[in-house]
């Protein structure tokens, strides 16, 4: 395959082309087949060591990308920050130099402050995966949800995809605008003022108050988790107030196209942002991106840690070029 | 006076430059006669008329008074290890800086006449820039209490100012006002709403959002410079608005001084230069408080700065430990360094043709003297001789690893600066040497 992915982290999606984004969809494609056989595993990453470095809690991601690792034969150490030394006041850069030292072949990384992993990447030699920074980006979450509405929608370009709820926290929704602008969707950032600050149209995204409005004539709806220590009064009354206004119903689905797919990163919280029955509708592909999750993480360990190895091997094979350079002839 | 006084007392002859007078707004051809610390003549052709002179030739070179920033911070007592009385002083004449304002928040905190009377004690025996100390408005910073203003007075505070710490509380602020007046003193203006800014890290916009940081809206600013004009027009005080960063703030500025409300304010040269856009790639050194601001934001100050509305360039000169730098973005230390490259960063001003030159240099020189009352920034027959000889067409790079201050976090590393201090004098006194890359009295005898 050629060459359509030469970055060393994946940081974010925002600056990633089409052709990068459409590679790491292909190849996460490629690995859906594997959690489908009897024996889910395979030999691509064996010998080879992946570092869950967890400052936030997380089950979902961490899990996610545990599994990914161990079907790709790779070993995984966990390490949340109250296990880690974290709590005994070690700075990120001295946490990272230690765990360089010990030659991980990736550090997969969420942590509370945005940019933390761009911080870790100038320390360590190894890639570094994004698993969440602050209110950035949450790039592999972003990729499974591409790979969901690409499977269901044969296509991104030219949909329209909202996106309802705390926009002005999610590193969720940044890392889907940022691809799915560049994979040519329209996107709309639905919710309160307070949630949905102007600012975003200036990233490209169309800037929506009302839930209805918001839904009309819709490919895609994928609803944000509401933080509920966030609504504290300041953003948002409270999150009865918050429901009222923004809680998907099956009213709301009704404004958008009638083959509309839903999507919610989750984990959810029922009856605030979504209701059960809207949840666990016809429309939901809620469980496909979990499933897809798998694969996209897969992917993105194969391509940053696999896919190096392999070209290492050849650069260190002299002949190799001279191989290259006769095929050509 | 004896031969032999004379030579003691010094006797310097600073022969062929362009003398720039930042009062009278003038440049011209001529030789500055430099006689027991004191200018005695400024005249072309001087060198003809006095013998037994030492000469500093400055030919082809600008002679202006010693550069006075009125915003730095020195960090003794108590946070040596970012930077000292000694080697903020000794960056402070490498950038052609003789004499700076330096602000309380150092720990202890400079409240009471005993802290003032320390710096001071410090600054004499670094023996290089003039230090004049900035007495908090309130005690510990806490905004709940005014500080000593009479005894600090005494002890040698220029103003009073909780820079770091915005006083949030009105009626502190009023009386504040009301009690600095008493000395003819400016209180300082941190102006920057804390419930608004609260647990932002740079300014509030596309960039900020981008980058998932939290933002502060220029309106934190806007919002206190509006309580403190009214404030500085109810009691006659004199408000100056310090690192001045948004457009809404330099307009009601503007707007108050047409009132007669007695208000200056001064900007950074990061915000002349800078926006938010530099924060990319989570820079650490282009965090500060205030925040860089939009390209409208820069404009506007660019504009007051060359219609007057601002007075001054001050660097906030914050120097802080690579280990508060080297972290993640949302806990990094705010603020960067600036003595260095003050000259230079004014001097563009200039190339840019936004400023001509005695203006440039009057904005760091004998504004920031007359805001705070200081015997300083003039080049007069009769004045300390503080003098800097500039070249202005030499070139240098920034590099964190060449600059003097104790700390490293420019947010300029690797500009190509036009223009930098060659010669520093202070008292008569040679403090800072460029052409012999350190502090010697390398004068050539006539």
């Amino acid at each position: 395959m050629a060459m359509l992915f030469e970055r060393r982290h994946l940081l974010g999606l925002e600056g990633l082309s089409a052709e990068e984004i459409t590679f790491l969809l292909d190849t996460a494609e490629s690995f859906k087949e594997v959690s489908e056989r009897e024996i889910k595993k395979v030999p691509t990453l064996r010998g080879r060591t992946v570092v869950n470095l967890f400052y936030e809690a997380s089950t979902r991601t961490r899990t996610s990308f545990e599994i990914a690792a161990k079907r790709l034969s790779a070993d995984t150490v966990n390490l949340s920050a109250n296990a880690s030394s974290a709590s005994k006041g070690e700075t990120l850069t001295d946490t990272a130099r230690n765990l360089a030292a010990m030659r991980p072949d990736a550090i997969v990384v969420r942590h509370p402050s945005a940019g933390a992993p761009h911080l870790l990447a100038r320390h360590v030699d190894c890639p570094i995966i994004n698993a969440g920074d602050g209110a950035h980006e949450h790039p592999t979450q972003a990729l499974l949800d591409l790979l969901t509405i690409r499977s269901h929608k044969g296509q991104i370009a030219g949909l329209t995809v909202a996106i309802v709820g705390d926009l002005l926290h999610s590193r969720v929704g940044r890392s889907n605008l940022f691809g799915l602008r560049t994979m040519g969707a329209r996107v709309r950032f639905v919710g309160p003022p307070t949630l949905v600050p102007p600012h975003f149209a200036e990233l490209g995204a169309e800037l929506v108050n009302d839930l209805h409005e918001g839904l009309r004539d819709a490919d895609v709806i994928m609803m944000l988790r509401i933080q509920r220590e966030r609504m504290n009064g300041r953003y948002f009354s409270s999150l009865d107030e918050y429901s009222r206004l923004y809680c998907l119903s099956v009213d709301a689905v009704a404004r958008a196209r009638k083959d509309v797919i839903i999507l919610h990163p989750g984990p959810m919280n029922r009856g605030v942002e979504i209701s059960s029955t809207v949840a666990d509708g016809p429309y939901s592909v809620i469980m496909d991106q979990v499933t897809n999750g798998l694969a996209v993480r897969m992917a993105t360990l194969y391509v940053l840690v696999g896919r190096r190895r392999e070209v290492e091997v050849e650069e260190t094979d002299t002949a190799a070029p001279l191989r290259r350079a006769a095929a050509a002839e | 006076m004896s031969n032999g006084e004379e030579m003691r007392a010094g006797q310097v002859l600073v022969a062929g430059g362009t003398v720039v007078d930042p009062v009278k707004r003038t440049q011209r051809r001529a030789d500055v006669l430099v006689r027991a610390g004191k200018i005695a003549a400024i005249e072309p052709q001087l060198r003809s008329k006095v013998k037994g002179v030492a000469v500093i030739d400055a030919s082809g070179q600008v002679v202006a008074p010693g550069l006075v920033d009125m915003h730095v911070h020195l960090r003794e007592p108590g946070f040596e290890y970012k930077e000292t009385i000694a080697t903020g002083t000794r960056a402070a004449v490498a950038g052609g800086v003789t004499a700076l304002a330096c602000m309380a928040n150092t720990r202890p905190v400079n409240d009471c006449p005993a802290v003032t009377r320390y710096i001071l004690e410090r600054a004499e025996a670094a023996a290089l820039a003039r230090v004049y100390p900035i007495g908090a408005v309130s005690v510990q910073l806490a905004g709940e209490q005014l500080a000593e203003y009479a005894g600090m007075h005494e002890a040698g505070i220029v103003a009073v100012s909780d820079d770091g710490m915005p006083v949030m509380d009105a009626e502190l602020m009023r009386r504040a006002l009301e009690c600095a007046r008493m000395f003819d003193m400016p209180v300082i203006d941190h102006a920057e709403d804390r419930t608004l800014a609260a647990g932002g890290v740079m300014h509030e916009g596309a960039v900020a959002l981008r980058l998932g940081l939290r933002g502060i809206p220029s309106a934190a600013e806007d919002v206190m410079v509006a309580r403190d004009v009214a404030l500085a027009g109810l009691t006659g005080g004199h408000l100056h608005v310090a690192h001045i960063s948004s457009a809404g703030a330099v307009e009601m500025v503007r707007q108050a001084r047409a009132a007669g409300i007695h208000v200056t304010a001064e900007v950074s040269p990061h915000h002349l230069w800078l926006t938010h856009e530099a924060v990319e790639g989570y820079n650490t050194n282009a965090k500060m408080a205030p925040p860089l601001r939009s390209v409208e934001d820069r404009q506007a100050l660019r504009a007051a700065l060359a219609d007057g509305t601002i007075d001054t360039i001050a660097t906030d000169h914050a120097p802080h430990h690579r280990d508060e730098k080297d972290v993640e973005f949302d806990h990094a230390a705010n603020g960067v360094v600036g003595l260095e490259t003050l000259l230079p960063l004014t001097l563009r001003l200039v190339e840019d043709g936004l400023l001509d030159l005695p203006t440039a240099i009057a904005k760091i020189t004998s504004e920031p003297a007359r805001i705070l009352r200081l015997p300083a920034g003039r080049l007069e027959v009769g004045v300390p001789a503080d003098i800097v000889l500039i070249d202005p067409t030499y070139e240098w790079v920034v590099s964190s690893a060449t600059l003097r201050t104790k700390s490293k976090n420019t947010a300029f590393e690797g500009w190509t600066m036009r223009g930098r201090a060659m010669v520093t004098l202070v008292d008569g006194r040679v403090v800072h040497d460029e052409r012999a890359s350190g502090p010697a009295a390398a004068t050539a005898s006539a």
